[in-house]
């Protein structure tokens, strides 16, 4: 038998791959409570960076959908609330099955992108990897959900902002990036925070769906069913992959609380927007 | 189905699709929409009743029970809730032939947990030994159905709670003036009044459920994805019907399918909306009031 520290050094990179820990998983009843803890706890290496690039190029793609859906101009608004209307519409996990069924007919090409410097080759092949295919498709889900909180905000612009900003002289960017802006964010951010808390809760979803898990390098949920498989018992593997996400969903409620806070600095106390765990579920 | 599907590889076009696509097979695909469906039917009152529940608990005085309501509704909020979809099912099974174990074979000297088996005495198996599939898939849908009606009565009690607190203050003010209880006013006042403000809640949950009823797939149940896959797939010319991979056409037939779905109770809530505005102290209800005046 495994001592902790042992199950430590051999299983808590191993989600990143044979070459950092263990060549096979512990099966049957060689598994250890601790095995579990680390495996487990390692695996959310993958929902933090599934979450937190999908979240980062989301986030500017949805301030540009969100503007796109708000534009007077049917050429802009039509194609956005299209794309808007067909990723909240449809679940993410047939999503993840489409994409990748359309990913593995790909040609096999490598597409060279000349960077001044170097350049860079990118394979069509890897877009059938999760790494990199079913985070393409967690961008696109997170910034239709998110492009529409934020639409919902410009709706919201207080119009006394818009007449000062006006007022001023303001104009094109420096109207955007002073008043529009950040008041989108403002008033989009408590709901904001929710859409993260979604998006990385959905991030268990990418290995259950079509893409593989190559050399049994998953996500925390993938190791919970996977030990679950293995010792027929659901009371230790499941419990504890829900205390992981319970610890992420308050580590992403405080980064986001102190955003929050930033965002509406500006306010007297009483009208600061809070954030609560009482979501209107928009997802 | 047709008559002149006796042999698919001498047929045109047309005629082949035609065979192809009503193949016994196929049938089952089109069935298993109506399962996904059913499960929508089954789910939706029963997270009703439970975010009623919870809500109430939410709502009450008595301390552990609005922990106990506290609880439930972090907690589902706080996981994903596909780890409920999992767990629950597994868990609960292995609860009832615990139970059932118990009752059945006291006697029993061996432990129920043996290094990685779950073993219990042969009456305590559910489903019964022998059970015909159709039992066997009753039971596996029961399960899902309970796993779903635990995590959206979650959702529905924190929407439900918002809403009862929604009801304008003045309304029980009132009713407290005519000599009501507590319960009464709840009962006669608050009851009938919150709908209209939890609509909109309910109707994002609605969606939300449409949108997970695919997770059905993982706990083994043949529904739309399942079949999506299986059809989908290359055969190889020792089949019927040989084709290419082909399952990037039959997902985006499940995509439409759940675009449809969506967009037509996005549709049913919008009028829903409408018709329960009547008549309520919103500014929706005041307008109606005075069109049906003029």
């Amino acid at each position: 038998m495994r001592t902790c520290a042992e199950s430590f050094q051999s299983y808590v990179l191993r989600p990143l791959g044979r070459d950092y820990g263990e060549n096979l998983l512990p099966r049957g009843l060689d598994i250890t409570f601790c095995d579990q803890l680390f495996l487990i706890g390692g695996g959310l290496i993958w929902n933090v960076y599934f979450a937190g690039v999908a979240i980062f190029f989301g986030f500017f793609l949805a301030t540009a959908v969100a503007l796109a859906k708000f534009s007077q101009s049917p050429w802009l608004n039509r194609p956005a609330g299209a794309f808007v209307f067909f990723f909240r519409g449809s679940p993410l996990f047939i999503q993840f099955f489409f994409f990748y069924s359309a990913f593995v007919l790909l040609p096999r090409v490598g597409i060279e992108i000349p960077l001044g410097f170097t350049t860079l080759t990118l394979h069509t092949s890897a877009l059938t990897t999760a790494q990199v295919g079913a985070l393409f498709v967690l961008i696109l889900n997170t910034t239709a959900y998110s492009a529409e909180l934020f639409y919902g905000a410009l709706r919201a612009i207080p119009k006394g902002d818009l007449e000062a900003a006006d007022a001023y002289g303001l104009t094109g960017f420096a109207r955007f990036r002073r008043i529009v802006w950040p008041n989108m964010l403002r008033l989009s951010w408590p709901s904001y925070t929710n859409e993260a808390i979604f998006l990385t809760h959905s991030t268990t979803l990418v290995f259950l769906s079509a893409f593989p898990a190559r050399q049994q390098s998953g996500e925390a949920f993938y190791y919970a069913r996977y030990f679950v498989d293995q010792t027929f018992n659901p009371f230790v593997a499941y419990p504890l992959v829900a205390a992981y996400f319970i610890l992420l969903t308050l580590a992403i409620i405080g980064t986001f609380g102190l955003v929050n806070i930033r965002l509406n600095r500006h306010l007297p106390r009483p009208q600061r927007a809070r954030i609560r765990f009482r979501p209107q579920y928009l997802r | 189905m047709f008559q002149f599907c006796a042999d698919p590889s001498i047929l045109p076009d047309w005629q082949w699709f035609a065979c192809y696509l009503t193949s016994g097979t196929h049938l089952a695909f089109y069935r298993s929409f109506l399962v996904v469906m059913l499960l929508l039917v089954v789910v939706a009152p029963l997270a009703l009743g439970m975010g009623m529940l919870g809500a109430l608990a939410l709502r009450s005085h008595f301390l552990p029970f609005n922990w106990v309501g506290q609880g439930y509704v972090n907690l589902v909020r706080g996981v994903p809730d596909i780890v409920f979809f999992l767990f629950v099912p597994i868990a609960l099974g292995q609860g009832i032939e615990w139970v059932l174990h118990q009752i059945n074979c006291p006697d029993w000297d061996q432990p129920i947990r043996q290094g990685n088996d779950f073993i219990v005495c042969r009456e305590a198996k559910m489903p019964p030994v022998g059970a015909s599939a159709w039992v066997r898939n009753v039971y596996g849908f029961a399960m899902a159905v309970v796993a779903f009606a635990l995590v959206f009565g979650a959702f529905v009690a924190n929407t439900l709670y918002g809403a009862m607190r929604a009801v304008p203050r003045a309304q029980i003010e009132t009713a407290e003036a005519y000599g009501m209880t507590r319960a009464q006013a709840f009962r006669r006042i608050v009851l009938p009044q919150m709908w209209v403000f939890a609509l909109p809640g309910l109707s994002n949950i609605w969606q939300i459920l449409i949108k997970s009823t695919p997770l059905l797939f993982l706990l083994g149940i043949q529904d739309a994805v399942f079949w999506a896959r299986e059809l989908g797939g290359a055969k190889t010319s020792l089949f019927t019907y040989p084709h290419p991979d082909w399952r990037v056409w039959y997902f985006m037939a499940l995509l439409v399918f759940y675009l449809f779905l969506t967009w037509a109770s996005e549709r049913g809530f919008g009028w829903l909306t409408l018709r329960m505005s009547h008549g309520q102290a919103t500014a929706e209800g005041e307008r109606l009031r005075r069109k049906a005046v003029a």
